[in-house]
């Protein structure tokens, strides 16, 4: 199996039965599929561009204005409704990506600099909306040096900021990161100060592997587990959404 | 009131060289390609382009030289994460420099909102923390009259045009829309004017049987044009899938601005209109995109 089948699998499983979920693109969309057709088939599907889901999709999507994505969903509506829900507090747990996370898990999917130059990354897109209003949030990254500075050059999406109890002082009113899942393993955050803790591996990963890759000096939960492995059902599920290994081959 | 003409006449008397126009505003669906592409052909300048997501017509538009400015939350390519035009005109100022209000989906779907019903501004949760909002000329922390809580205030953002592509509308412009809906209707309000591009205009008694679905009412329209395929490369639901390795050739063609220059003559410049665009992309690749099989709703019994 593949690392990003691994990933896939993991985000699935931070789904729980009955769950209203803020559903990203690509990983994420796999990962509410897998979760939906095995242990979590009552969960709810919002979508920023407005659908609303309690089945699998109707066929692979490269995004989620796919019509296999509309074709049985439960509702189409416009972007302002399904965020309200998310403003509410209905959203038990968003999926978010980026090009960088850091120590306290804010993301940066805006400015970022390479070899001395300034890249533009296309932005924020409902990301910053999930970060800042869902009840908790799950990031799935490829874990590269380069994704994992200590320090975002900017906050495109509020994690716990410089940490403690940043969120509440600027006033966000609940949520946070509860997990990084990268191509390495499955971090958390420490409940006081909200800085990241390495939790599992994935099999064949070490620690060194992990902290050669991370741009602090990455704490480690006692005692380290091993990721585990996908069942054969979650591999089947997978394939079945994903035929060409678009998205996790 | 007969509002159909051809979709050059309707790019022609309604865009305007330096207006504030909201376009793809279904998001990853229902994109305007066929309307962007004639603004393209056109020669339009110096507009503000208003989105949400920007699927890859921003880029198209950035390209070939006819935006100042953007206020969206994001802008790339919905198949393949970057789109090159936009960072070339960021980062380098190629082909001219572009300014940048940067949005998350939410904020600009307020701001859009807040227009839409002619009031400054609307509070909201999100945005707090994030470095989008630091010296944003529409975003302001702001505190609560009621319960003294900090909030954001999303400042109004007004429209000159939102440019959208419908499924099915009637001469007057009473547009019928299904699928996801983005942020289509607060733009459609937000705007001093709607030009629609639709795949088919239908009687209006196909409007009328089904009022529900009528989610544009055709005061606010100003032109309609018949654009079959007009949302190419993006879907229409039941009338056009989504044709992906579009996204990718693009993706690779326009890596360079030479590259881009090339796709920008074969598609758009060295196309007349967009029925030659789609010869051009290829009548059986077009063709194929069509849905193989239809899944009609129900129908619902308005009865007296």
């Amino acid at each position: 199996m593949t690392p990003r089948q691994i990933m896939v699998v993991a985000a699935a499983r931070e789904i729980r039965d009955g769950e209203i979920v803020f559903v990203g693109m690509r990983l994420p969309l796999l990962g509410f599929a897998v979760a939906k057709a095995t242990h979590a088939p009552a969960a709810v599907g919002l979508f920023e561009n407005g659908v609303i889901r309690d089945t699998p999709p109707a066929g692979a999507l490269i995004t989620m204005g796919d019509p296999p994505n509309i074709a049985g969903a439960v509702m189409c509506t416009t972007l302002l409704e399904v965020m309200s829900h998310l403003e509410r507090g209905r959203v038990d747990v968003g999926f978010l990506g980026g090009a960088q996370v850091d120590r306290f898990g804010n993301l940066n999917t805006t400015w970022v600099e390479e070899g001395g130059r300034r890249v533009r990354l296309p932005g924020s897109g409902g990301a910053a909306d999930i970060a800042a209003l869902s009840r908790r949030t799950v990031v799935i990254m490829q874990h590269e040096r380069r994704r994992f500075p200590e320090r975002v050059g900017y906050l495109t999406s509020p994690g716990y900021g410089t940490g403690g109890r940043w969120r509440s002082e600027v006033g966000l009113v609940r949520g946070g990161p509860c997990r990084v899942i990268t191509s390495l393993g499955v971090l958390g955050f420490d409940a006081e100060s909200g800085e990241m803790v390495l939790e599992r591996v994935h099999p064949g990963v070490t620690v060194d592997d992990v902290r050669a890759q991370t741009g602090w000096d990455l704490r480690v939960a006692s005692p380290l587990s091993t990721t585990p492995e996908p069942t054969i059902e979650e591999l089947a599920v997978l394939r079945r959404f994903d035929p060409d290994g678009t998205w996790a081959g | 009131m007969d509002k159909v003409m051809p979709l050059r006449d309707a790019v022609s008397g309604y865009v305007r060289d330096g207006a504030r126009i909201a376009m793809g505003t279904g998001l990853e669906s229902c994109i305007p390609f066929a309307a962007g592409h004639e603004i393209i052909r056109q020669r339009r300048r110096d507009l503000t382009l208003v989105g949400a997501i920007s699927d890859i017509l921003f880029d198209q538009l950035i390209g070939a030289g006819c935006v100042a400015r953007v206020i969206a939350a994001w802008v790339g390519n919905v198949g393949a994460g970057i789109a090159y035009n936009f960072r070339r005109a960021v980062e380098s100022e190629v082909p001219g420099p572009l300014a940048m209000e940067d949005h998350s989906n939410m904020t600009v779907a307020l701001a859009l909102e807040a227009a839409a019903r002619g009031v400054p501004f609307l509070p909201s949760r999100t945005g707090l923390g994030s470095d989008i909002v630091h010296g944003h000329r529409r975003l302001r922390e702001i505190t609560c009259p009621f319960t003294g809580e900090r909030l954001l205030g999303v400042g109004a953002l007004e429209l000159d045009l939102a440019v959208i592509h419908v499924p099915r509308c009637d001469a007057a412009g009473n547009a019928h829309l299904w699928g996801n809906l983005g942020i289509t209707l607060e733009a459609a309000r937000a705007a001093r004017t709607v030009v629609l591009t639709c795949e088919e205009v239908v009687d209006e008694a196909v409007i009328r049987s089904d009022p529900n679905r009528t989610l544009i009412p055709g005061f606010l329209v100003s032109a309609v044009a018949v654009a079959p395929f007009g949302s190419h490369p993006s879907p229409t639901q039941g009338y056009v899938n989504r044709d992906d390795r579009f996204y990718d050739e693009y993706h690779a063609e326009t890596r360079t601005r030479d590259g881009f220059l090339g796709w920008l003559d074969r598609m758009v410049l060295g196309t007349a209109d967009h029925d030659a665009y789609l010869a051009r992309v290829g009548r059986t690749r077009v063709e194929g995109l069509r849905p193989r099989t239809a899944r009609l709703a129900a129908p619902v019994n308005y009865g007296l």
